[in-house]
């Protein structure tokens, strides 16, 4: 079991919420191969949301759901509470597409890759961190990527000003939430799922800023694997 | 043998095309489809329209009940979207219970009416906590031949403006509802959302309002859907290669261009109904 938080070098969110903190990531850690039977598993917490990730494939696929040339994608994710509905659904489709996009998949045809998120606690840019822990699980499972991705949550407040990472809380207060996935290999929108409405100035910022926190969360992924095969002799 | 390159080789049939900048239907990259959109057509719902984008046929029913308000927001009402993908519009939807695109694609409209505050849901509140309208609004695809959502989002906007509300009332001695059917009253729509589909093609090439061949073909699919104070509501992007900030931009640039010549549509259309009334 490998576990790696990020401390230092980035300022904790303070209980209070003072302004001065909202460009800021919340503290955000990620610990990697905790479960047996999955092929790659991995939890990522940032500040109190926190989902665990399971990943098995390359493996068998059914016939109805088989692709000639390439590997299936499916996506499960299992809310806190009741049965996954229509916005799991959306949620889902979010995060295949993305895993689609990184994946290899013409190097495994007619098998399956299937991600499965289980929801552990939700404090706000839940789909941020499924999109986080995924990639960290399909990096577990040692799976062929072209690229990594993360993704960022920005919250646009009634007084237009960008919160970074909101909380459940602030997310409510928000007129405008944008969730962006990037790109490692050149710092692009891979996925962009929005609600609330805002101005073409304001898209522009959230995606610069969302960038710029990306690459924070890459550096984090690098230093991840390095202590983690630093240990094998 | 143009027809037997387009069936082994898709992907290079559709190459060849993009490198003269035009695509196998003939249209240029920015061009949209024909669009074409009908109201009033389903006498049995409170609203009723329906629109074709080129071959992609979307029908929408409003039926509005009375219900209780929701406990945590007494004086709102509800608008339940559903969008049905039955196989009767495409080989590739089996019968049974709706699968992701639908389930997606309900979303994706639920979180456009919440984003572009397209009702103000304080009005569909009868008397506060006791009696509210419920307006289910069933989009069903009769045709699927690409960009879904598009059609979804112009379908339910026609609809919501052609439908009509009777007056109720709330008897106040037998405490029951009373619906007056003669007096019917529309709804006050205060935006009009438009959406724009985009399709990227082996990450540079964009084009705009793609087929369902064409969607198939494509890396990545993108809807940009603004108002008509030049406002995004949603960017959908739900994965696929990357997009540069240049080419989002001019997505979000033709996007705005299509919501003037759907606003004029759906206003022409309304304003005919009212004067063959």
């Amino acid at each position: 079991m490998t576990l790696m938080s990020a401390t230092k070098g980035l300022c904790a969110r303070t209980m209070m919420e003072l302004d001065q903190s909202y460009s800021v990531l919340r503290e955000y850690g990620s610990e990697q191969s905790l479960l047996s039977k999955p092929d790659g598993s991995s939890t990522f917490v940032q500040g109190d949301t926190s989902i665990l990730a399971g990943v098995y494939g390359p493996a068998e696929v059914k016939v109805s759901k088989e692709i000639y040339d390439r590997a299936t994608v499916e996506v499960l994710i299992q809310p806190k509470m009741g049965l996954p509905g229509v916005r799991e659904r959306a949620r889902e489709q979010c995060v295949r597409e993305t895993c689609e996009a990184a994946l290899l998949l013409t190097l495994h045809p007619r098998s399956s890759v299937t991600v499965i998120l289980q929801v552990i606690h939700d404090d706000g840019s839940l789909l941020s961190c499924c999109l986080n822990a995924a990639c960290m699980a399909l990096m577990d499972a040692g799976l062929p990527m072209s690229h990594l991705f993360c993704s960022v949550t920005c919250a646009i407040s009634k007084e237009g000003q960008i919160i970074i990472d909101p909380t459940a809380r602030q997310e409510k207060e928000c007129p405008a939430l944008l969730t962006f996935a990037i790109d490692s290999a050149e710092c692009n929108v891979l996925m962009s799922s929005t609600t609330g409405s805002f101005s073409v100035q304001e898209l522009q910022q959230c995606i610069a800023i969302s960038q710029k926190a990306s690459e924070q969360i890459f550096q984090f992924y690098r230093d991840s694997v390095k202590r983690r095969y630093s240990k094998i002799k | 043998m143009a027809a037997g390159f387009k069936t082994a080789e898709p992907l290079e049939y559709h190459r060849s095309f993009l490198k003269e900048n035009c695509r196998p239907d003939g249209r240029e990259l920015g061009e949209f489809r024909p669009t074409t959109l009908n109201i009033s057509s389903v006498s049995t719902a409170d609203g009723s329209a329906l629109v074709k984008i080129g071959n992609t046929t979307v029908i929408c029913g409003i039926k509005a009940e009375l219900t209780t308000p929701p406990s945590d927001a007494p004086n709102r009402g509800y608008i339940v979207p559903n969008v049905d993908l039955p196989p009767l519009c495409s080989s590739k939807f089996r019968p049974g219970p709706p699968g992701e695109q639908a389930q997606a694609a309900s979303q994706f409209i639920a979180d456009v009416i919440e984003s572009s505050d397209l009702i103000n849901m304080e009005e569909l509140c009868i008397e506060k906590s006791k009696l509210c309208w419920v307006l289910y609004c069933d989009i069903m695809c009769l045709d699927y031949d690409g960009n879904l959502l598009d059609a979804c989002i112009i379908v339910l906007l026609a609809a919501l403006k052609n439908a009509q509300l009777p007056e109720v009332t709330i008897n106040k001695e037998t405490d029951l509802a009373e619906a007056d059917i003669q007096k019917k009253q529309p709804l006050k729509i205060n935006r009009l959302p438009v959406g724009s589909s985009f399709a990227v093609f082996d990450d540079s090439i964009i084009i705009v309002d793609p087929t369902a061949e064409e969607e198939s073909l494509s890396t990545a699919l993108l809807t940009v859907v603004t108002d008509e104070e030049d406002r995004l509501c949603a960017v959908h992007k739900p994965g696929g290669t990357s997009l540069s900030g240049e080419k989002l931009q001019h997505c979000i640039n033709r996007a705005i261009t299509r919501n003037k010549e759907i606003s004029k549509l759906v206003n022409k259309v309304t304003e005919s109904m009212k004067t063959a009334k």
